[in-house]
């Protein structure tokens, strides 16, 4: 095993995408995402790719869109605010059917709100964002090894299903450094088929193509969207990922994802040094979500325990896995603000100790 | 028998939704002409607007794609930088250049993109019913300026072409009509050479058209010889025709 | 084991820098690290600080709310983080520029002059390094060795006599644990 890299989690998620194959990206400066454009703007150019700092994010989401219809693999990056921002432009490239990565490095909100790490961005990220029947591929990374990672599975992902993808993670990860494997040979660009929808030179003599998100025939927009939802029923079924801790007997379980997740996993090791069975099931794709798994463990378990960096967001789709079958509780700290394992610990054992349910805590 | 014109290759044979007297049609034309004539249809990428040319993507017989309102450029720009030897226009309205894509347009410019811009000033939103547009002139009358447009509430006209040779980054800035047979022409070669600047990689290029909008100028003007009129008599004195830049032969 | 640690004080007092060579003097001995940085308004000026994690065991969160050891540069920055020292904790004390007594009993406190042993070494830069040697002796959680082999590894554009200098300080800094 070659020696850890030291990366930062913009530097290593900016790495990962370049490796992934990503040749293109546009965007615009917000902390605490700024190392990702920076990192962007001399790496690119390296390997024969295009950056450009566009004057806004709405710009910036513009020009992805117009890279994206031409094939080539393309990213573009910002924090909660500028996402907000990206909405429409994202709306109109799930319209499209147009794949590309597109990463949330989130901040506590809402409006300017601060630049520490949070989670207030999951009900956005994970019911599409913007107007309009859609859905993103969203992978929720908890450590720099998979934000390096990561891209590359968000790529071949929205490449099968053609649907943008999107790495939410937070200030958190985007700042702190860790050591990185290098696990997966660079991608060669060169063997990625030009996809037969894309735009460009038209050589070959074919029929021309159009990219776009409109028809205004009668019926026939219902139409387009529907072969899209059989799209989405595919990858519901068969694209979920998850990873489980310690869950096989816990009278607890943990739901936590991104940074939380790790916190959340100190918590139960704390509870089962205290003799209280905690266990923990982080959701690695936040859409589509480990529901199914989450019903088959609702039947096992006394309670489950969302953890978070928002105010009660994950916890509605655990409610909607779950279905009433067990307790689901909260805990949750919003504005950026972080979460410690010992407040963890905490609010396991009120839970499993003195009985607490539907316990909300929003500290 | 000979053949003395024909429909353009780049054009495709169907019906247009344009109401009668409308410019588009014609500007239209003037682009497919352009493309047949520098022989580029093949390698050539178009960007439709929102607003009355939403449905360019259907009439351009080359790659399209349609976009939101107001980010031609940015799209525009996206596809050009990711294969440089395509040539890429972006077809737009005043509402979709000079109100809410300003940003778009004003940095495209300003980065030098190698870009055609076909921009149709028709001093009105068309598609939405005739509201006012970033270029009503001083008086002019619409849905959401009853009584004319008044300086004090609306604030004035914008003048695009003037200020977007200001600009380091354009090459090619040009304002004309199609309310005559002069200006048709003229609008024809602004276009093909907003093209072959492009295809040349000079730069930006931007061909700003005075066009008519029989159906939304009012019922005084609602006959296509009335609109036309309204471009010499008052289009033209707020918007003057001319090159307002030409560095592509430095 | 497991070791938490802050490090503070002015921007330009190499706070940031020392904290990414203690990242990677961890990897280099095969521990599971992270480091986070105060980022954002407090960039320029005022203080700086960062987290370091060293640990056998996974990295639960890279803020560390209640360190093993802090290391204070400047004055703002031990009235910020001496409260936060873990009872038994470690508090390393830079006296050139911290003429305040620290309060806490239940803590070890290390007081070393770092800018003047900088200065009698004859680059005043290197005070970082002064307060890291102290760190590694103290602690015990890293090799001064494992510190002077990551120099090189995270700063590629130090030429080899200045890396000798801030091994230099680090050994200076030991002496003084």
């Amino acid at each position: 095993m070659a020696e850890k890299q030291l990366m930062k989690g913009n530097e290593a998620l900016s790495e990962g995408a370049v490796r992934a194959g990503c040749r293109f990206f546009a965007g615009y400066p917000i902390t605490p995402q700024n190392e990702v454009p920076e990192y962007m703007s001399w790496r690119l150019p390296q390997v024969g790719g295009a950056f450009i700092q566009s004057e806004s994010e709405v710009a910036a989401i513009n020009v992805i869109y117009g890279a994206a219809a031409t094939g080539v693999r393309s990213m573009t990056s910002s924090s909660s605010p500028g996402i907000s921002l990206k909405q429409e432009g994202i709306s109109y490239c799930a319209g499209a059917d147009l794949p590309f990565l597109i990463a949330n490095v989130m901040r506590g909100g809402p409006g300017l709100g601060n630049i520490a790490g949070a989670q207030g961005d999951y009900f956005q990220s994970t019911r599409g964002g913007g107007h309009g029947d859609y859905r993103l591929y969203v992978m929720a990374p908890n450590c720099v090894q998979e934000m390096f990672d990561f891209p590359k599975r968000c790529y071949e992902t929205a490449y099968k299903y053609r649907i943008p993808s999107m790495i939410l993670a937070d200030g958190t990860l985007g700042q702190m450094m860790e050591g990185v494997e290098i696990k997966w040979p660079e991608i060669d660009v060169k063997t990625i088929e030009k996809p037969k929808w894309s735009l460009g030179i038209n050589t070959e003599r074919r029929e021309r193509r159009m990219v776009g998100s409109y028809d205004l025939r009668d019926g026939m927009l219902e139409k387009m969207v529907l072969e899209r939802v059989k799209r989405y029923k595919e990858i519901e079924e068969k694209e979920v990922l998850w990873e489980e801790k310690m869950t096989e007997d816990a009278e607890i379980i943990l739901v936590a994802y991104g940074i939380s997740s790790r916190v959340a996993f100190a918590g139960c090791k704390m509870a089962r040094e205290k003799g209280i069975k905690a266990g923990l099931l982080r959701p690695i794709t936040l859409w589509p979500f480990p529901k199914k798994r989450l019903a088959e463990l609702a039947p096992k378990t006394k309670n489950f325990l969302a953890v978070e960096m928002s105010l009660g967001q994950m916890v509605e789709d655990v409610r909607l896995a779950v279905n009433g079958a067990t307790n689901v509780n909260l805990f949750a700290r919003p504005g950026g603000s972080p979460i410690f394992a010992e407040e963890v610990y905490k609010a396991i054992e009120d839970i499993v100790k003195k009985g607490a349910k539907e316990y909300a805590t929003v500290k | 028998m000979q053949l003395l014109n024909e429909k353009p290759k780049s054009l495709l044979d169907i019906q247009m939704h344009y109401c009668p007297g409308c410019g588009h049609g014609i500007i239209h034309r003037l682009v497919a002409e352009a493309m047949d004539e520098l022989n580029i249809r093949e390698k050539t990428i178009g960007v439709a607007p929102v607003g009355c040319a939403v449905f360019a993507d259907h009439y351009f017989n080359c790659d399209m794609i349609q976009g939101p309102h107001g980010r031609g450029p940015a799209i525009a720009t996206g596809i050009k930088r990711s294969v440089p030897e395509s040539v890429v226009f972006s077809y737009q309205g005043d509402g979709d250049l000079a109100s809410i894509g300003m940003g778009e347009i004003v940095h495209a410019a300003a980065r030098g993109e190698k870009l055609t811009v076909i921009f149709v000033n028709n001093a009105i939103y068309g598609m939405t019913g005739g509201q006012m547009a970033p270029t009503t002139l001083i008086g002019q009358k619409s849905t959401t300026t009853v009584d004319g447009r008044k300086p004090e509430i609306n604030g004035f006209p914008i003048r695009m072409c003037e200020m977007l040779s200001t600009l380091d980054g354009v090459v090619y800035a040009e304002r004309t009509t199609v309310h005559n047979v002069a200006g048709v022409v003229k609008s024809k070669n602004a276009i093909k050479k907003a093209f072959q600047n492009q295809i040349e990689n000079k730069g930006f290029s931007i061909v700003e058209i005075l066009s008519m909008c029989p159906t939304n100028w009012g019922t005084r003007l609602d006959n296509p010889s009335e609109a036309t009129k309204y471009i010499s008599d008052s289009m033209v004195k707020v918007f003057p025709p001319g090159v307002y830049k030409d560095i592509s032969a430095k | 084991m497991y070791q938490g640690i802050r490090i503070s004080g002015f921007g330009g007092q190499g706070v940031i820098s020392a904290g990414v060579l203690l990242a990677y003097t961890g990897i280099i001995e095969n521990k599971n690290v992270s480091f986070f940085p105060s980022y954002g308004a407090e960039m320029r000026g005022g203080t700086a600080n960062c987290s370091v994690v060293i640990a056998s065991d996974e990295v639960d969160t890279p803020i560390v709310s209640s360190p093993d050891t802090v290391i204070v540069l400047n004055e703002p920055s031990l009235a910020k983080f001496e409260p936060m020292v873990k009872p038994g904790g470690i508090l390393i004390v830079n006296t050139s520029l911290i003429k305040t007594e620290p309060k806490r009993k239940d803590i070890k406190v290390i007081k070393v002059p770092c800018n003047e042993i900088a200065d009698k070494l004859g680059n005043a830069k290197v005070m970082n390094m002064v307060a890291l040697g102290v760190f590694a002796k103290a602690t015990g959680a890293l090799a001064i060795e494992s510190i002077g082999k990551a120099l090189p590894k995270v700063y590629k554009k130090l030429k080899p006599e200045v890396i000798e200098l801030n091994i230099k300080a680090l050994n200076e800094g030991a002496k003084l644990a």
